[in-house]
């Protein structure tokens, strides 16, 4: 074996960190994946072989946040720095909107995306992160298309749809999906005169409303989370638009959590093949319980943080 | 043979759409590949950026993985970026348990070198076989090639190491020219297809 080059070629200039193409690059990486929530290291091993393509670290999943109550923060950096070192793949970590310096320590160890979220406790309710002060890029939520591109606008260069964690529901997350496709097309069909009008009802810079209009997509990522709890529930996700899937609560909280995450896996690869969705669904053991979202208070609702 | 060839692109998991968009810019018919009947019918194949345990995984579970390595084996044209790359090394230095690849270049390959997400960057970097100016490389977590054997070329390095490597009809690169817009290297991979039906005919 030898490693020395015959012709020398040789790059040249010096490398940048932290751009928006290697920043959204990354998301691009993740599609057609699915991204687990885990609170131990081996969690994340259990997730890694099950064929997750990033795990999320925290320390509740978001039914156990909902069950304790309290105020939800940034996990501990033994915690994640365990999980890092317990897989290869990708480790994202939760930071609260607009707590700029839990998103700080979270760059500090490393961690490969950090999620700005509604689940933990808001720190601030006017501001989010500005996210292009960070080399890690930053993935968010959103209910809708305005909401979307102004974490775009901050910086996002990853969004997922709300959807309501910890529910085991996924009517938000249908909603909340819908909602952003049924935008985009709207706009689709607009004419210039008409994106200046429609980026003020967004409340979104109009460059990036344009950019939208011409795309048909989101310039970034679009996944969706917030309630999947069954291999059918992620191909339908998938089926509506979504590019990829998180899994929060409904993984850890079932019955056999390792036969669920492949089965999860395996519908989200083939999302539009019933019969295999069919296969992954058989003899997975209890699923999570769920909460009916129509009972739930307005002040329980996560979807409704963030601004 | 004039007809455009078919090129498939693995969407077992990744970026799976950006390949398909380059590979129709570069002029081939481009379509996604996630079961054996549909390996099948191509002409080359691409095997995107994207998690490589995840991909290996997901190859074994659906019963492809054989007849990808049968198809490489009998010279199908592969072209594999970042987790590509990595799925395409006879040898990986650290593999996680039972990760698997097709295989198909004499290289040893180690997973994420260049480090983890703050570690990504963008350079530039000089292919050979790419006229004109250097192709912009995006490597994120990306691997790069520790040795190659005496039949795989050394197409580019990046600081010292190797980051595109050609054996036959085989390509790989750490970094994602599908993430560029520029299409030189899927360019490169066509003509290679092109050539390689030519041969068989």
């Amino acid at each position: 074996m030898s490693s020395a080059l015959s012709h020398p070629v040789q790059s040249t200039d010096t490398p940048a960190t932290g751009t928006a193409r290697v920043k959204r690059g990354m998301a691009e990486q993740l599609k057609g994946g699915v991204i687990m929530d885990v609170v131990t290291p081996e969690q994340a091993k259990i997730a890694e072989d099950a064929g997750a393509v990033a795990v999320m670290a925290l320390e509740r999943v978001p039914a156990d946040i909902r069950k304790d109550g309290g105020v939800a923060r940034m996990s501990d950096p033994d915690m994640i720095e365990g999980i890092i070192e317990a897989v290869s793949i990708p480790v994202m970590a939760k930071s609260r909107i607009g707590h700029f310096v839990e998103a700080q320590v979270l760059q500090s160890l490393g961690v490969d995306y950090i999620d700005e979220s509604e689940v933990l406790t808001p720190a601030d309710e006017v501001n989010h992160a500005d996210k292009f002060a960070f080399t890690t890029p930053f993935v968010c939520g959103a209910t809708n298309l305005g909401e979307a591109l102004r974490r775009i606008a901050e910086g996002a260069a990853m969004i997922r749809s709300k959807g309501e964690a910890g529910t085991g529901n996924v009517v938000e997350a249908v909603r909340h999906l819908r909602q952003i496709k049924n935008e985009i097309a709207r706009l689709r069909g607009y004419d210039n005169n008409e994106l200046y009008a429609a980026a003020k009802e967004l409340r979104a810079p109009y460059e990036i409303v344009k950019e939208v209009a011409e795309l048909g997509k989101l310039p970034v990522v679009l996944f969706s989370a917030g309630g999947v709890a069954t291999p059918a529930d992620a191909a339908l996700m998938r089926q509506l638009g979504a590019e990829g899937v998180f899994v929060g609560s409904g993984i850890f909280k079932s019955g056999d959590p390792a036969k669920r995450a492949a089965a999860i896996v395996k519908a989200t690869t083939f999302y539009d093949d019933p019969k295999i969705i069919a296969d992954a669904s058989r003899n997975l053991g209890e699923a999570m319980v769920g909460i009916n979202c129509d009972t739930l208070p307005e002040a329980e609702r996560y979807a409704n943080r963030g601004w | 043979m004039s007809t455009t060839p078919v090129i498939g692109v693995l969407a077992l998991q990744g970026d799976v759409r950006e390949h398909l968009v380059a590979l129709a810019a570069a002029d081939a018919v481009a379509r996604p590949v996630r079961r054996p009947e549909e390996l099948a019918e191509v002409d080359g194949l691409v095997v995107p950026g994207g998690e490589s345990t995840t991909i290996s995984k997901l190859a074994v579970l659906f019963g492809m993985m054989e007849p990808l390595r049968a198809r490489v084996r009998a010279g199908l044209p592969v072209y594999g970026t970042c987790a590509g790359m990595i799925m395409l090394a006879d040898k990986i230095l650290d593999p996680r348990s039972g990760q698997e690849t097709i295989g198909g270049i004499d290289m040893i390959v180690r997973r994420n070198a260049f480090g983890r997400q703050n570690e990504s960057f963008e350079a530039k970097v000089d292919v050979l076989g790419i006229e004109g100016d250097a192709v912009e490389g995006l490597f994120i977590r990306a691997p790069w090639v520790e040795s190659v054997g005496a039949g795989a070329e050394v197409l580019a390095e990046h600081d010292g190491h190797i980051v595109a490597v050609r054996q036959g009809t085989a390509l790989a690169t750490s970094f994602h020219p599908e993430l560029t817009g520029d299409h030189r290297v899927h360019g490169l991979f066509v003509d290679m297809v092109r050539e390689n039906r030519t041969a068989a005919h």
